[in-house]
């Protein structure tokens, strides 16, 4: 058997406070795809950095086609063949797919670089991995997956060997991993070597040749997909049984907490995004909202937050009108809710926990009063919230920006559950989450349900909404197209109403009622 | 007992993060001086003896009292830059709301008669900061609704606000005789010097507009860490979105941070006025308003740390004249130490970049 392509052994990287790697042992062989699994924080991107020159690790050494080298700089990196394609793309918005590629190692005639020796470079690699790209488009007019795939060709122009993808279907459409995939598997035909970075089961299970499972920082197992499946995965990863399907009760449908009816709201830029919603949620029930993304969830999710103001239509909280509420009352009306983006909506990243589990409630005691703030009261619940939603922290005068995702996300909670809502709007609630903390996302959520709470969820997970839901309205353009009840639907039958399927006899309607 | 521990260790713990702030803007201004000697060395002169000049003329007991006066306005432009900042809001025109304070301060002080001296000041005070407030609620207002940048809008009003100075001072306000300035405002509105009302005798022309310029860095320090209207200043200026989601107004954040901003840096004007000159001319200004830029700059844009950088920068200026007239070297050599110190606390943001990724590495695998 040939000697591996890249060998890692014993490394270690210490950071203060924290041993992100701890003797890891590694091999990658020609043309294998292995995803490096783990839970977020577990050292994978750590370990990559190390591989791809971008940390130095404080022990062990690395083998490059069995001889030892010392990677300081990913520009050694890239000499040796190995290419990193990062979850933020490092992409020039204004240049063309061609001049990014070839930017730090253009074809250049004397001084002046060659554009079309670019250009044609650029789509040689394209059709030759079937990485489909127009080397004359600008990459601020490019789709996020087909940015990617020009991160993949700069690797591949710069001869990489060994391609490591962190994390790179957390920002893909589901449409857009499974080309991902193909591409992954094109280019291992051609004897490239792929390295997945990734904390999900299902990628794992359909992509990888072998499988490397982290956590704390170490290596805990190894195994190939044919010989587990996503239980065992889940198990390896996170150290325990993770119970996947949860097991809920019939909801008890109480008093009605929120009722939409014919709601209609534009973007900023007068664009109808929501058009004559009506639908309406009681205590005690889950509400699914499932729609392929862009498809009014945004603008609904800010109309009802007050965050957007409503075009036309009504909705009440309880028997009170709050169609034109402001987000601050209706915050103090008792409508919580997790945002899908939860580093721009969600936190004030620069201010320590205690400071984020009060924004919404900073004006009202027990947290203030007369426009004083009481910091004993203020640090005694954050303390005790903390403690409850399980935030894995330090201390909390740590920046929340310091926190892995799913401690932001729990933070999120412990404050918008704290407040003691009667309305949760909790969206893409567990996006970017390992499985532990979607267990307990989910967790929680139910167990605000079975309080009584009314909960609508909005979510572009067909497996979220199947396990969550008490009803599934599905949204499509902007229109509430079809409704089910729990375990009524087939994700087929769901996929089909999202992606339009019931939708076109309706437009059709519409057109005519224009006409 | 646990508790008096922790108490221990949240304040040494306040303490560490103290000193770790002021640990960069020390090597700035370090960094300014070697550099700034080196400049000196190759002008010919020793920049040994102009150093020394310059801290003894600026620091030294009996020179102390000049270096009060010099930042005094600073304390207050300062403080009105920061306090912006920390709303995310650059504002480049607190030059003009210190005009607008000077302007009040110069007809209240003459205008408003017969009453005590307290009364006087106090309702200058109040009047001078409602000017400034007003000077600045126009971009404010822009800025909130429109989303018209307030660096252009407060700078333009820093040109109206110099033109009306200028013909007032010319024209319905002056005084009579050859000069353009106001007539001398009345002796009850006329801040004690310090000598005057403290035990000890302290030289030099010192007002107590120093101690007021200290007690608004202290005051504007407390309203930012305990005050509701602090915590959305501050909310607002890390993150408009996540304030806008959790209730807070951006639009009102907006202008209620410029017009608090606009209300200190008027307080240099009046101070400047009724401290100082005792009359408003065109020229009673030295750029404060932008000296005020560069000393949040160098205070992080902490209202306790604008004391340290204000006295600094006013040291620079008072012992600027001892250094010429000891070491021969011009004292434009000043300013070229104050943009060294700017250049090298700017730079600084570079290396807090360096700093700041590998903090977030340290988060990522932290989870």
């Amino acid at each position: 058997m040939e000697p591996p392509l890249l060998e890692l052994r014993g490394i270690t990287k210490r950071f203060p406070g924290v041993l992100a790697n701890d003797r890891v042992d590694l091999q990658l062989h020609r043309g294998e795809i292995v995803a490096l699994l783990g839970e977020n924080g577990a050292g994978k991107t750590t370990l990559m950095n190390v591989v791809y020159g971008l940390l130095s690790p404080d022990a062990g050494e690395v083998l490059f086609e069995g001889s030892e080298v010392s990677i300081r700089s990913p520009r050694q990196a890239i000499s040796l063949g190995i290419g990193m394609v990062h979850q933020h793309f490092m992409l020039v918005e204004p240049l063309t797919v061609a001049e990014n590629i070839v930017l730090g190692h253009e074809p250049a005639r004397a001084t002046v670089i060659d554009f079309k020796a670019a250009r044609s470079f650029v789509q040689d690699l394209s059709e030759r991995y079937g990485l489909k790209v127009d080397p004359d488009e600008r990459i601020e007019n490019l789709p996020v997956g087909t940015q990617q795939r020009v991160e993949i060709l700069k690797a591949l122009y710069r001869g990489a060997r060994v391609l490591i993808l962190d994390e790179p279907t957390a920002v893909l459409t589901p449409q857009e991993v499974h080309e991902l995939f193909a591409v992954v598997r094109s280019l291992v035909t051609e004897g490239l070597t792929v390295v997945f970075i990734t904390h999900k089961l299902e990628e794992v299970m359909n992509v990888a040749d072998r499988v490397v499972v982290m956590r704390d920082g170490a290596v805990v197992g190894e195994t190939r997909p044919s010989e587990t499946d996503q239980k065992g995965l889940a198990r390896l990863m996170v150290g325990r049984e993770v119970v996947f399907r949860i097991t809920r009760t019939p909801s008890h449908c109480g008093a009605t907490v929120l009722s939409v009816a014919d709601l209609n709201v534009v973007t900023d830029r007068g664009i109808e995004a929501v058009r004559g919603v009506s639908f309406e949620v009681c205590g005690g029930e889950i509400v699914a909202i499932a729609g392929v993304s862009g498809n009014g969830q945004t603008e609904l999710i800010e109309a009802l937050t007050g965050l957007r103001r409503v075009k036309s239509g009504k909705i009440m909280l309880g028997d009170r009108d709050i169609t034109k509420s402001s987000a601050r009352s209706t915050i103090e009306a008792g409508v919580s809710h997790v945002p899908e983006d939860r580093l721009r909506r969600g936190l004030v990243l620069e201010f320590d926990l205690a400071e984020n589990l009060i924004l919404g409630d900073h004006r009202r005691p027990p947290f203030a009063q007369y426009g004083l703030m009481w910091p004993s009261a203020i640090t005694r619940i954050a303390e005790e919230r903390i403690e409850a939603y399980d935030v894995r922290t330090p201390s909390l005068d740590v920046d929340a920006a310091t926190l892995s995702g799913g401690n932001q996300q729990k933070l999120i909670l412990a404050r918008e559950l704290g407040r003691n809502p009667d309305l949760l709007i909790a969206a893409q609630p567990t996006r970017g989450l390992d499985v532990g903390a979607i267990e307990f996302v989910h967790g929680e959520i139910l167990k605000e349900r079975d309080a009584g709470k009314g909960i609508l969820l909005v979510s572009l997970e067909l497996e979220e909404v199947q396990s969550l839901a008490d009803r599934i309205l599905v949204i499509y353009e902007g229109r509430i197209v079809k409704e089910f009840a729990s375990g009524e639907a087939t994700d087929e039958e769901l996929g089909f109403y999202m992606t339009g399927g019931g939708g076109a006899k309706l437009d059709e309607e519409v057109g005519v009622a224009d006409a | 007992m646990p508790e008096t521990d922790s108490k221990k260790r949240s304040i040494s713990r306040v303490l560490r993060s103290a000193l770790r702030a002021m640990l960069l803007p020390l090597i700035s201004v370090v960094f300014a001086i070697l550099v700034g000697s080196l400049i000196i060395r190759l002008a010919g002169y020793n920049p040994v003896v102009a150093f020394q000049a310059l801290i003894e003329g600026a620091f030294s007991p009996k020179r102390f009292g000049e270096t009060m006066v010099r930042a005094t306005p600073l304390l207050f432009t300062g403080l009105a830059v920061a306090y912006g900042f920390r709303a995310g809001l650059f504002n480049i025109g607190a030059e003009g709301q210190l005009f607008m304070g000077g302007l009040v301060a110069a007809y209240l002080g003459v205008a408003l008669g017969g009453m005590s001296a307290f009364a006087h000041i106090s309702i200058i005070l109040v009047a001078g900061m409602a000017a400034g407030a007003a000077w600045a609620f126009i971009p404010a207002i822009l800025k909130a609704k429109v989303g018209a940048h307030e660096v252009i809008t407060t700078m333009m009003f820093t040109f109206i606000a110099r033109g009306i100075v200028q013909w007032l001072v010319a024209g319905p306000l002056k005084a009579p005789g050859p000069v353009a300035q106001t007539e001398p405002v009345l002796p009850s509105a006329f801040l004690p010097r310090l000598d005057s009302i403290l035990p000890f005798h302290v030289p030099g022309r010192a007002s107590i507009g120093f101690v007021i310029g200290l007690a608004a860095c202290v005051i504007m320090w407390l309203i930012l860490k305990y005050t509701t209207l602090g915590y959305e200043n501050r909310a607002v200026g890390f993150n408009p979105t996540a304030a806008e989601t959790g209730g807070i107004s951006v639009a009102g954040t907006t202008v209620k941070a410029l017009c608090i901003s606009g209300a200190l840096a008027a307080l240099a004007g009046v101070t400047e006025v009724l401290g100082l000159h005792g009359k408003l001319f065109e020229q009673f200004s030295s750029g404060f308003g932008f000296t005020g830029i560069a000393v949040a700059l160098l205070a992080k844009n902490h209202p306790l740390g604008v004391i340290p950088a204000a006295i600094l920068f006013g040291g620079l200026s008072a012992g600027a004249g001892k250094m010429q007239l000891e070491a021969g070297v011009s004292q434009k050599v000043i300013f070229i130490i104050q943009a060294l110190i700017i250049f090298f606390v700017a730079a600084e943001e570079l290396a807090k970049l360096v700093l700041g990724r590998e903090r977030t590495e340290v988060a990522d695998v932290a989870g």
